[in-house]
């Protein structure tokens, strides 16, 4: 495929690795943010080729793992009722609420199907007029704008039949919460690329200016990574603390203002639970009120409830880097993709789960 | 949050904006993808697609540019050895 | 069209010439034994699965089996959609156990073939599956001398599943098993990983591309066969089905207690295959093929191997890797094209697309 396999070059790689070692000097501890990234790195063993004294970080863009129990809860008792249709994204069909998931409800009977494309929910809806048809609309800022058009176009169309169950994140306030956390340890961070592809890179100044760390705009590709990386390094061994964009090929300086625009149309900023991690102010997305008809909690009439996670579970720690998935007494016993106790063990870019699945042999992981 | 792949505009259809699909080539695999928020896409163009909605339109030259680069880097350090 | 029932119950009229006894639809009857039951074996099955001169019996076939080891294999197809650019149920319920039975050295002397029917299952829909069988069965050189057939209510089954059951004879000098694999043994693949899997997946709605991506489902016991002939000396053998070449390795990996090492740039992977793949964040590896197989030969006999592959028909033959060292448990490296390495295990259930 053109303009992604060219940025998995070996050869390539081998020298932007090369120069990484040159470069490093001291111990760093950088960041990648996004789940995505996250797999990456792990599925091409990125972080076998990086110097010992520069170690990642993994972070909690990974929106299987963070969406709230209680959301997950609410979309399994909707999918359970007769006459429901309940669509999502593939990834959150395995993730555990508090009692089961979609599969098992699936299993016993209940609608569950799998979109690719929140637009594929409105066809459904169309040719369904005597069913309910829900849609576990998640998502960072790169999904919101998708997301943002169902909703708009279900009003547009003047479908009664739709609804949305809403559990959108933004990242800036979650770094700003981990950097506020004075255990972290977290010196510079990759951004993840198609996020800033549609917001830009203005948002990410104020926590480079604020906290003083670099932050470097990522692409997924190897060769990405590695280059920011590079880039991250240099400002770190320099003293420097600056938004870099080393994805300019897809992200602009200013995003997506077309997506955007829609984004803040349909959805206000509101405060919201990360799963793991807690309440980060003013860090999601809710539906204005020319949009709440579609709110689907509200259509369902569903109870509000607060869910406990396992105890032993150390998924919020893991989120926000501050242990590793090896740390957890439980990783790959008591807790397996099979058996996941938390949400970063069942999500393919949940960090448990790609440590889990690349590195359980001995001498793999860092 | 952020799976997302390029692929070439083949040709746009549709007259409502916010609706607009266009068939894009993922390594020969076409099919449509929503247009709205890349409104100055034009076919020929590479667009790197989330969920099916094209995201962002990328910029060819700087991709080429950075390749050259890194390229010249490998070429520049191999040569003394 | 609609038949409609004179006074003796049978249908007088114009009829649909796909109809059996007047019946466009499976019903219950044609699964008790009786008269509507003999019509359907003889108006749909006979017919198709004769055709070759063969007789179907009903309780069961006797027949002859020449000296040697046999090997036996059975296998249920329950693909949706049925018919798939590349192939259809048929085919893969008379390949799937062709090809099971090339996987031990063997070649096929005679399948049977199970149906369970729902009740309204469309005759003229059965009858395209039972033809694509029979041509199925014609090309691999095997014939079905037996069957059964049954029907459940409207509701509890899904159109129809197929079991198909084979008997073969081990190719003379053949022992292929895990536990004859070696360090130092390579690791040849006969074509490109990830078709059937994504062949199937695009024909569902939300899904779909406008070119369609084909099936490998093929018939690979000439292929075998051809390895054979040529001296190779075949330590095992493993079609790529559920779980693709990922799973299928790690459970070979854990049977033998063995290392096995895999170069990503080795494995070939179509250009349209791959990109939907990366479009809807599915790992290839882990994506079934039907007729698409791995073979473990010594490393010396690589070169001869991919000849005897390719001059059978197979589509890209090529080493993607080799049997490293001893291993408790088993377990299966693949180097990246980075150089990085990864371990690759057994998948929880069903590989289902992402978004992040």
């Amino acid at each position: 495929m053109k303009y992604v396999e060219e940025f998995r070059d070996g050869r390539l790689a081998a020298q932007l690795a090369r120069q990484l070692r040159r470069a490093v000097t001291r111990p760093w501890a950088v960041m990648e943010v996004c789940g995505g990234q996250t797999h990456a790195i792990l599925r091409y063993g990125i972080d076998q080729l990086l110097p010992e004294s520069l170690t990642l970080l993994h972070g909690p863009g990974c929106p299987v793992c963070i969406t709230p129990v209680e959301i997950l809860d609410q979309a399994q008792a909707i999918a359970a009722r007769p006459g429901v249709i309940l669509c999502s994204f593939g990834d959150m069909l395995r993730v555990p609420g508090s009692r089961s998931d979609l599969l098992t409800v699936k299993a016993r009977g209940g609608d569950v199907r799998v979109v690719y494309s929140p637009l594929d929910v409105l066809a459904l809806a169309h040719a369904n007029p005597d069913r309910q048809v829900v849609f576990l609309a998640v998502g960072f800022e790169t999904t919101a704008p998708a997301n943002a058009m169902l909703i708009h176009q279900a009003q547009r169309q003047g479908l009664e039949n739709l609804s949305v169950l809403v559990s959108q994140a933004l990242v800036p306030p979650a770094l700003a919460a981990m950097l506020d956390a004075p255990e972290h340890r977290v010196q510079g961070f990759l951004a993840a690329g198609h996020v800033c592809a549609v917001m830009g890179i203005e948002p990410y100044r104020a926590v480079a200016g604020r906290y003083r760390v670099p932050v470097v705009v990522a692409g997924f590709e190897p060769l990405d990574i590695l280059q920011a990386l590079l880039l991250c390094v240099r400002q770190l061994e320099a003293g420097r603390a600056e938004v870099e964009n080393a994805y300019d090929r897809v992200v602009r300086s200013d995003g997506n203002p077309a997506a955007r625009a829609l984004v803040d149309r349909v959805f206000a900023v509101a405060t919201r639970p990360w799963r793991g991690i807690g309440t980060i102010p003013d860090s999601g997305l809710t539906l204005r009120p020319e949009y709440a008809a579609f709110d689907a909690v509200a259509r369902f009439g569903l109870p509000d409830a607060v869910a406990p996670e396992p105890a032993v579970c150390i998924a919020g720690q893991v989120l926000t880097g501050l242990r590793q998935p090896g740390d957890c007494p439980a990783f790959g016993g008591r807790c397996t993709p099979e058996t996941p106790l938390g949400a970063p063990m069942v999500s393919g870019e949940g960090a448990c789960a790609a440590y889990y699945r690349y590195r359980r042999a001995a001498g793999g992981s860092r | 949050m952020c799976l997302a792949v390029p692929g070439r505009l083949l040709s746009i259809e549709g007259d409502d904006p916010l609706l607009r699909q266009g068939r894009v080539s993922f390594g020969g695999a076409v099919r449509k993808v929503y247009l709205a928020y890349v409104p100055a896409a034009q076919v020929g163009d590479y667009l790197v697609v989330h969920v099916g909605f094209a995201i962002s339109i990328l910029d060819e030259q700087r991709a080429d540019q950075v390749l050259q680069e890194l390229a010249r880097a490998a070429a520049a350090e191999a040569g003394p050895e | 069209m609609s038949a409609e029932r004179g006074q003796a119950g049978l249908p007088e009229g114009p009829q649909c010439p796909l109809a059996v006894g007047g019946h466009e639809v499976i019903v219950m009857a044609h699964g008790g034994g009786g008269r509507l039951a003999r019509q359907l074996l003889e108006a749909v099955f006979f017919p198709a699965f004769e055709a070759d001169g063969t007789r179907v019996h009903h309780d069961g076939a006797v027949f002859a089996a020449p000296p040697g080891p046999l090997a036996f294999t059975t296998d249920s197809y329950v693909v949706r959609p049925l018919f798939f650019p590349g192939g259809d149920i048929g085919k893969l319920a008379v390949w799937g156990t062709v090809n099971d039975l090339a996987m031990c050295g063997a070649l096929p002397l005679a399948l049977s073939a199970g149906f369970i029917l729902e009740e309204g299952f469309s005759m003229a829909t059965l009858r395209r599956v039972v033809q694509s069988m029979a041509a199925a069965a014609r090309q691999a050189g095997v014939s079905i001398v037996t069957g059964d057939t049954k029907v459940v209510e409207r509701g509890c089954g899904d159109g129809v599943y197929i079991n198909t059951a084979g008997v073969g004879r081990v190719v003379a000098g053949a022992d292929i098993s895990p536990r004859r694999l070696q360090p130092g043994d390579a690791i040849v693949a006969n074509g490109d990983l990830a078709r059937h899997g994504i062949a199937v997946l695009t024909q569902r709605p939300g899904f779909e591309f406008e070119n369609a991506i084909d099936s490998d489902c093929a018939d690979v016991s000439g292929q075998v066969r051809a390895l054979l002939a040529a001296g190779i000396e075949v330590h095992c053998l493993r079609d790529l089905t559920r779980g693709g070449l990922a799973a299928n390795l790690v459970e070979i990996a854990a049977g033998a207690g063995l290392r096995l090492r895999l170069e990503e740039s080795a494995l070939p992977l179509a250009d349209e295959v791959a990109a939907v793949c990366e479009l809807l964040g599915l790992d290839p590896l882990y994506v079934a093929c039907e007729g698409r197989f791995v073979a473990f030969v010594p490393a010396a006999q690589v070169p001869p191997a991919l000849a005897a592959l390719r001059g059978a028909g197979a589509p890209c033959p090529v080493m993607i890797g080799e049997v490293s060292a001893a291993c408790p448990g088993g377990q299966v490296i693949l180097r990246s094209r980075i150089g990085g390495e990864r371990l690759l295990d057994m998948p929880s259930g069903e590989q289902l697309p992402r978004i992040c």
